[in-house]
């Protein structure tokens, strides 16, 4: 084992000297990818803002048909602008987000108390014009609300017959288990950094040692093939830890800087958190490092390597991908899957839920026993001579 | 003291080494002589263990690579086609690093670097990073880091390549110093000159065969030939890459 503690400590000596190897590990993923994520909540959150902000300036084809309705769409704050002469076209080029038709048989209909139409014209594929097609909505929705009560009343009947029964929310969503957005990205984050974070290095010590022929003769000393591979994998699984763990206090750093109400309230990740979720996740470095040495052993220049890892990185982001499209509830079975399994755990410690030991267990179990597998074909590759001389 | 018999290697269709025999003696410096392509790399590359024969013998000081490839690699000091240096680390790191590969403690490590560095004359440049190193302070390193270990038997692979005059010199000077001091040395080059101004024995190798085997002078008898040179070229039966 001396042999495997030497090429450990020289890989570790020479990769902190190495620009490339910080930069990739230990500076890229745990500082892009929270600021990525407070940019993007900072984003949406003042965006959404600026929309709700906005005075509602409506075009209104048809205002002669309807004045009450015009001035209470006026008293409520809505800038109404003149006829347009193409609506459609001025929808469709994004001129404005919606414009309202009063048709001409408005005021005949309004008269025998029968519905009378309006059209509201937009694009709701357009999400930036979901907020004001809302408003429109909503305001003529209250707008017919009173005029309908006011009838009623005329008549001599209480408006509340018009409404048989009332929706009560009862919300017992807790403002962690809000935190959908973190949920789902956090683990999408983690999974991601543990793959770059091993990938420099994965490369670094096979690939790259061939290319600079360093490899045929450190294979010349008395020292087992296997012990040194796996020197070289200990030192790719110890940056992708770093990295990792440098991801996770760089979060924990920047959500107090999150837009409240970006996640409900309070998402704190205490150390008790975020070491759960380090200990959920610290598998994955393993078996990145290990899948990673695999095919990068393959290739004869860093160069070569590189081109193996653009669709590597597809695999930690395929369970994430699944669980936005159909998030599904976490079973005991899942904890089998690596990668997967990791996805539901992360965002059940994130929800606040407890999580049963013995899904830690299996999580951590199987990654392992995956990884364990790989490490061991990847420590036996350089057996085959092909593979040593394939630069030369 | 190497023996070598009847060792064979192909790839593929290829044979690359077909049959080749020679002995190496401790005390003498024994020069393998061929033009690209011819073998030497891949007879190398067995004795060393990183390549097992498909046929043949190899004993090195009554070891066999295939077997004992461990304790072979403990007395054997290995320059190889592949020189390559971790360019991050020190020469003197580069070095140790091999030390520590072949077990040796930190003193001794040290304690030897001391002394390759005052025979390699290397004081210049040795707590430099290898980044940016000249050919010959490289193949200067490469040297020290297999002689770290102090092995028997020492097996250089075209040492020479990209040296300039002086470099080659002191080369040929260290070369001679390792036989002077009872070790086997085994060189592979396809440069007439070398072997000439070098080996003790000289071990003609062409197409994968043995072509001649003997002392300088004992090749020129059985040419029949005045120089070298043309001994050479009557035993190889061309002239390909023996101009240097």
């Amino acid at each position: 084992m001396k042999g495997l503690i030497t090429v450990f400590r020289k890989e570790v000596r020479e990769n902190i000297r190495d620009r490339r190897a910080l930069f990739n590990s230990l500076l890229l993923g745990p500082l892009l990818f929270p600021l990525l994520f407070v940019g993007m909540m900072w984003f949406l959150e003042s965006a959404e803002k600026e929309r709700a902000e906005k005075t509602l300036e409506l075009p209104v084809i048809g205002a002669e048909y309807a004045p009450s309705l015009i001035r209470f769409l006026e008293q409520q704050g809505a800038k109404i602008q003149p006829e347009p002469e193409n609506p459609e076209e001025m929808v469709r080029s994004q001129e404005v987000p919606v414009v309202i038709r009063i048709l001409p048989e408005f005021p005949e209909k309004w008269n025998e108390g029968l519905p009378a139409p309006i059209e509201v014209i937009s694009d709701p594929s357009r999400q930036e014009s979901n907020a004001p097609i809302r408003r429109v909505k909503g305001l003529l929705y209250g707008y017919g609300q009173q005029i309908g009560s006011l009838r009623l009343q005329l008549r001599g009947v209480s408006p509340q017959l018009a409404s048989p029964i009332m929706i009560k929310d009862v919300d017992l969503s807790t403002a962690k288990s809000r935190a959908i957005l973190a949920v789902i990205f956090l683990p999408y984050v983690l999974m991601i950094t543990a793959f770059t974070g091993a990938t420099h290095l994965a490369m670094d010590t096979t690939a790259g040692e061939k290319e600079r022929k360093s490899l045929e003769p450190l294979l010349i000393n008395p020292v087992p093939r296997w012990q040194i591979m796996t020197g070289k994998m200990l030192t790719t699984t110890v940056f992708a830890m770093a990295s990792l763990a440098l991801t996770l206090v760089s979060f924990r750093i920047v959500l107090p800087y999150m837009p409240v109400g970006a996640f409900g309230m309070d998402l704190t990740l205490g150390l008790g958190t975020l070491l759960k979720i380090l200990l959920t996740v610290s598998p994955v470095a393993i078996l990145a490092a290990a899948l990673l040495t695999l095919l990068a052993s393959f290739a004869k220049s860093y160069r070569e390597a590189q081109s193996y890892m653009g669709l590597v990185i597809l695999i930690p982001m395929i369970p994430s991908l699944i669980f936005m499209a159909n998030p599904i509830k976490a079973e005991t079975w899942m904890m089998n899957i690596p990668l997967f399994s990791q996805n539901l755990l992360i965002g059940e410690i994130i929800r606040g839920e407890t999580v049963a030991l013995g899904w830690y267990g299996m999580s951590i179990a199987s990654t392992l026993a995956i990884g364990l597998v790989l490490a061991v074909l990847a420590a036996n590759l350089y057996n085959r001579p092909k593979l040593i001389f394939s630069s030369s | 003291m190497i023996v070598v018999r009847n060792l064979h290697k192909a790839f593929g269709d290829v044979k690359a080494v077909n049959g080749v025999t020679f002995e190496a003696r401790d005390g003498e410096i024994t020069g393998l002589l061929g033009p690209n392509g011819a073998g030497k790399t891949t007879t190398l590359r067995m004795l060393y263990s990183l390549l097992p024969p498909d046929q043949g013998e190899i004993r090195i000081d009554g070891l066999d690579p295939t077997r004992d490839a461990m304790e072979i690699k403990r007395t054997l000091g290995v320059v190889p086609d592949s020189r390559g240096l971790y360019s991050r680390l020190t020469a003197r790191e580069n070095i140790a690093y091999y030390g520590e590969l072949h077990g040796m403690r930190e003193a001794a490590i040290s304690a030897r670097i001391e002394n390759l560095t005052a025979t390699l004359d290397m004081a210049d440049f040795i707590d430099r990073r290898t980044e940016g190193f000249s050919q010959g302070q490289r193949v200067k390193v490469a040297i020290a880091r297999a002689m770290v270990h102090e092995p028997q038997t020492v097996l250089m692979d075209e040492p020479s390549n990209g040296l300039d005059v002086m470099s080659t010199r002191a080369l040929r000077h260290y070369i001679r110093s390792l036989r002077d001091a009872g070790h086997s040395v085994v060189l592979s080059t396809h440069i007439m000159q070398e072997v000439a101004a070098l080996c003790d024995r000289i071990v003609i190798i062409a197409k994968g065969e043995v072509a001649a085997n003997g002392t300088a002078e004992e090749l020129l008898e059985r040419s029949g030939c005045d120089s070298l040179e043309d001994a050479f070229v009557k035993l190889i039966g061309s002239e390909e890459g023996l101009l240097a």
